[in-house]
This record gives structure tokens, sequence and C-alpha cells, in this order.
């Protein structure tokens, strides 16, 4: 489904500001796998995402989806197979723009765009239908302002519009992170539903090495921009989270300072 | 103030609500800070008055003004996105640029279009008076560019508009290209300014080159004044509310120089209108400074 080869990212080449955020990565995923991916800060977790969305600079290797190269497509070119919920609630929405505004925009994805109004009826009751799977009473605020909803809902609505049009590709940015926990855990159970419903290819960002455990069945640690393990199978399941750290340490050459890591 | 005073700041003020509508689009739609409009708007003057002058039928001459627009807004959006200029310098130079063609396309500084047929010579033969009949026309027409704006920006085309101005990188990740956005914000925004210059020429029987000084201005304080005023929550609302604030600018003017007690005369209208424009922009801000003082600070 995806192959990533020799993939290098590098912010600012030939300045004094130069970073190379991915320095050669490979992976290959097959289709409808759910994959963690975690790190510590710059180990270039969303910069591997954000590469696969057509937004950071490829600088060398290239990108693949179902065997056609997408290295140099843009991220609307991209959009028809690749959805994504960003971190940030506020990112991934249009606060401005009414619920009902922020789905149609997310359901027209990946298609030419029409004349034809927006939010016609039709659509209306698949969105109140959709909304009303969330169980968070948000079918009747189709009309508000996206930015009258929590961060939560916000985020919910992100999923749903990610997963409205049939794409194959979903990328989670750390999405479950600036929320509190009950709504965290609720996000996360939507997204647990809709990647097995949908059997999507699914890459997950998660600053919390229990839910890279949890969530998925492989994960992936980068580390400078490398891939520092990628296990899955039963050798993943036997793991947790102390054997998860040693691992790492094993890999890395270094003790692990991340306190987001450690208490996750 | 005289009824036929009082028509007139109607007319214009309608006309100026085009132009309004122009400049939502480009600063509140994509919010792209457009100056283009000081050019654009006398652009479609100038080459609606040519046309006329040439013979040529007085709609085509005035679709082709509007055409022009488009041209000038697509120059812009293109210095910005292919350029990598910054959007309110690539307006400027637009805006610039348009002087020079806006002489060139008329052979001379003015173009006077007495006696030549327009768009609104079949008002000037009925019973009604023109200055009765042009100010209804053009309410007609307004509002009737306003309500297919307002289903455009509705529609899939459009509401992608307006996701690339509020959230770019929302918008681009679901799969709009931001660029052909901007660039088709720009044309109709600026087509919308050409089209109002084209028939405020042919109301006014003249196109001069010197037309467009301010009319970004004017087109702001239209756009700002009629938010202020309605605080619009809808694309049909806001749209509204340029018209409005552009019909109440225009009579706040005409009653401003018209009152002798004020002791205002005409070449002090751009002076005026500043006030007004900074009056409208601080309106929101002494709303809230007021509130904040009635209730104790808030969390937002």
């Amino acid at each position: 489904m995806i192959d990533i080869r020799h993939l290098q990212v590098t912010f600012h080449p030939g300045t004094p500001l130069e970073n190379p955020a991915l320095r050669g990565i490979d992976l290959h995923i097959p289709s409808g796998q759910f994959l963690t991916v975690i790190g510590s800060n710059g180990a270039g977790k969303s910069t591997l995402l954000n590469a696969l969305a057509g937004e950071a600079p490829i600088s060398g290797g290239s990108i693949a989806f179902d065997g056609q190269d997408v290295t140099r497509w843009g991220v609307a070119q991209r959009a028809a197979a690749v959805a994504r919920v960003f971190q940030d609630p506020l990112a991934g929405t249009c606060g401005e723009l009414t619920v009902e505004e922020n789905l149609a925009l997310a359901a027209a994805r990946g298609r030419r765009r029409s004349l034809r109004s927006a939010c016609h009826r039709g659509l209306r009751a698949e969105f109140q239908a959709r909304l009303a799977q969330l169980g968070l009473g948000l079918e009747n605020r189709l009309a508000d302002r996206m930015s009258l909803l929590s961060g939560g809902q916000r985020q919910a609505v992100s999923l749903l519009m990610a997963t409205l049009r049939p794409m194959r590709i979903l990328l989670l940015d750390e999405h479950t992170a600036a929320l509190d926990p009950r709504m965290a855990d609720r996000v996360l159970a939507l997204t647990r539903t809709l990647v097995a419903e949908r059997q999507l290819t699914a890459l997950m960002v998660t600053h919390s090495l229990r839910q890279a455990l949890d969530v998925g069945e492989r994960t992936v640690m980068l580390h400078q921009g490398r891939v520092a393990f990628d296990i899955a199978g039963p050798e993943r399941t036997r793991l947790d989270v102390p054997d998860l750290l040693r691992l790492f340490e094993d890999r890395a050459g270094e003790t692990l300072a991340d306190d987001a890591l450690l208490l996750g | 103030m005289s009824s036929i005073a009082l028509l007139g700041a109607l007319e214009i003020g309608l006309l100026f609500g085009l132009v309004a509508l122009g400049v939502y689009l480009s600063f509140r739609v994509l919010q792209f800070p457009d100056l283009t409009v000081d050019g654009s708007f006398p652009l479609g003057a100038a080459v609606a008055a040519t046309l006329i002058v040439h013979s040529v039928n007085p709609w085509l001459a005035t679709l082709a003004a509007a055409a022009a627009g488009a041209l000038a807004g697509l120059t812009t959006a293109w210095l910005h996105l292919r350029l990598g200029i910054l959007h309110l310098l690539a307006s400027i130079l637009t805006m610039i640029a348009l002087y020079s063609i806006n002489l060139r396309i008329m052979g001379r500084p003015n173009i006077a279009l007495l006696g030549e047929p327009t768009v609104l010579s079949p008002l000037q033969d009925g019973s009604i008076p023109s200055y009765v009949l042009t100010p209804l026309a053009f309410a007609v027409a307004v509002f009737a560019l306003k309500w297919l704006l307002d289903r455009f920006l509705n529609a899939e085309v459009g509401l992608a508009l307006r996701a690339t101005g509020a959230n770019p990188r929302m918008a681009r990740a679901q799969g709009i290209r931001t660029e052909r956005a901007i660039l088709l914000g720009l044309a109709l925004s600026n087509a919308l300014v050409a089209l109002a210059g084209a028939l405020f020429a042919q109301s006014q029987g003249s196109a001069d080159v010197t037309l467009g000084v301010g009319v970004i201005v004017v087109g702001l304080a239209a756009v700002i004044g009629g938010e202020a005023l309605l605080n619009p929550r809808s694309v049909a609302w806001a749209t509204t509310a340029c018209i409005v604030g552009s019909l109440l600018y225009r009579l706040l003017v005409a009653l401003a120089l018209n009152v002798e007690l004020f002791g205002l005369q005409a070449q002090d209208l751009n002076l005026l209108t500043a006030v007004l424009v900074a009056s409208a922009l601080a309106l929101p801000r002494w709303r809230a400074g007021r509130s904040l003082r009635r209730n104790g600070p808030s969390d937002d």
C-alpha cells in the first residue's frame, strides 16, 4: 500500500538553519495495517506524516501509494487518497464555517467541486446520521459555527470529516493529545472503530507508549530521523511499556529523557 | 437635502455596493488585502467608455469591462502566487500599472459619454424621470448580483474559496487547490469592481483616469460599516451588510456635505471617509471595552 524508500526531508537546506528531519526512512505498510509511530521530540514523527500528506519538502527518496509514485504530488492532489486529523483541533476544521459547511468541504474531497449548493438536503440528512453516531449531541448543531464547539467535539468532527469520503490512508498526528482524558478515550475508541470498519491503512503518531502498544498492530519508533525499531505480531503483543522503553534505550544508545513519553 | 441629491446618493451608493461586494470577496472571504480595486474601477470605466465611443453595443462594452477587471485580479493573484510577491504589494503594483494602462486604453485622461447610447439609455424615454428610474434599475441589478454571489459562496466552489481564506492548510488537506481558489476569487472580485466602474461612467456620463482614487477605502468603509451595523453571521447577511454599508456611507457623506451646519465642503470628502472608516473599525473595540467595564474581565 504505502512504500517509503530512503525518504529524506531537510528543512532550510543550504542555510545555517539546515535541519535534516528525516535521514532515510524505509517503510513498507501493507493495505489495512494500523501502525503507531512513537519517538522523542524532534525524532521526525510529524515530519513523516507531513511527507505522506505532501506538506514536507522531500529532498530524497520516494513515496508510492499502491505502486503509484506520489513523491512530487501536492497536498490537494494527494487528498483523494489521504485524509488526516491534526493534533490541534483548530487546525483540522474551519472555526468560521458552520459544522455542516465543514462536513460539506470534506464530503467533496478528492472530486471536482461544482456550483451546486454545498449543503443540500440529502447531504444534511447524511451528516445528521453520521454525527448522531458520535453520541455527542452534535446532530442538532449543524448550523452552529465550528468555533462554538469544544476541542474534543471539533476533533471528533475532524475524524468524521476524514472518513466521509472513500480514501485509503488515514494520518493521525497526536490527535488526542490536546483533549481531556475522557474525550481522548472517546476519540480514540471512535478512531479504532472507523479504522476497523473501513479497513483503512492508518498511521497514528502518539506520545503515549501505552497507546502505541494498545492501538493498532505494528509500532515504529523513530529516532533522529531514522527508524529505531519496527515491531509487529507476537513480538509486539508480549511487550509492555517498560520493555518498550528498554528497547528504545538499546537502539538509540541513550536514556529517554522525555517525560511525556514516560508518563503516557 | 433635495430629493434629487438623495436619489443621486442612492444611485452611487448602490454602485459602490458592487465595489463593496468585491472588497468583501477579497478582504473577508479570501483574507487577501487587495488594493487592485483602485485600478480596476477606472479600468472598467475606461474599457466601457472607450468601446461605447467606438460604437460597440453598451451591454457588450459593460461585459468587456467586467472581463478586463477579472484579468486585473488574475494579474495580482499571479504576482502573489507565482512570483511570491507579498499580497498587498502585488496589488499595489497592479494598481500602479493600471493607471498607465487606463490612459493607454482611453488615449486621453477622460472620455465624455454625453449623447452616446449607454445601458441606461432606455430609462430616459419614459414618463418617469431617469433620476428615479436609474437608482431603481441599479437596485434590481445589484441585488440580483448579490443573490448570485450568495448562491456561489454557498456552492461547493464558493465554500472552497471561504475555506481557503479561513484555513488554507485545512483547505488543502480537503483537496482544495488553494492557488486556484485565490485566482478565481480575485478575478471575480475585480470583475465586480470593474463592472461598477463601467456603470459609474455610464451613469455619470464620463470616464476619467482619476476615478479610482480612494475606491478601496470607500469599499472598505462600506464592508466594515455594514458589519459594525448588522453583525452578520451568514454569507447572505454579510453581502446585505456590504450594500447597506455602502448606501449608508453615501447618505452620510451627502448629509455632511449638504448640511450647512457642519461647514464641510467637497474637498473634505476623503478626510470624512477616513474618519468614518476609523470609527467603524474602532466600534467593536469600543463595544468590547464598554462591556468589559460593566461585567469585569472575561476569559476570551
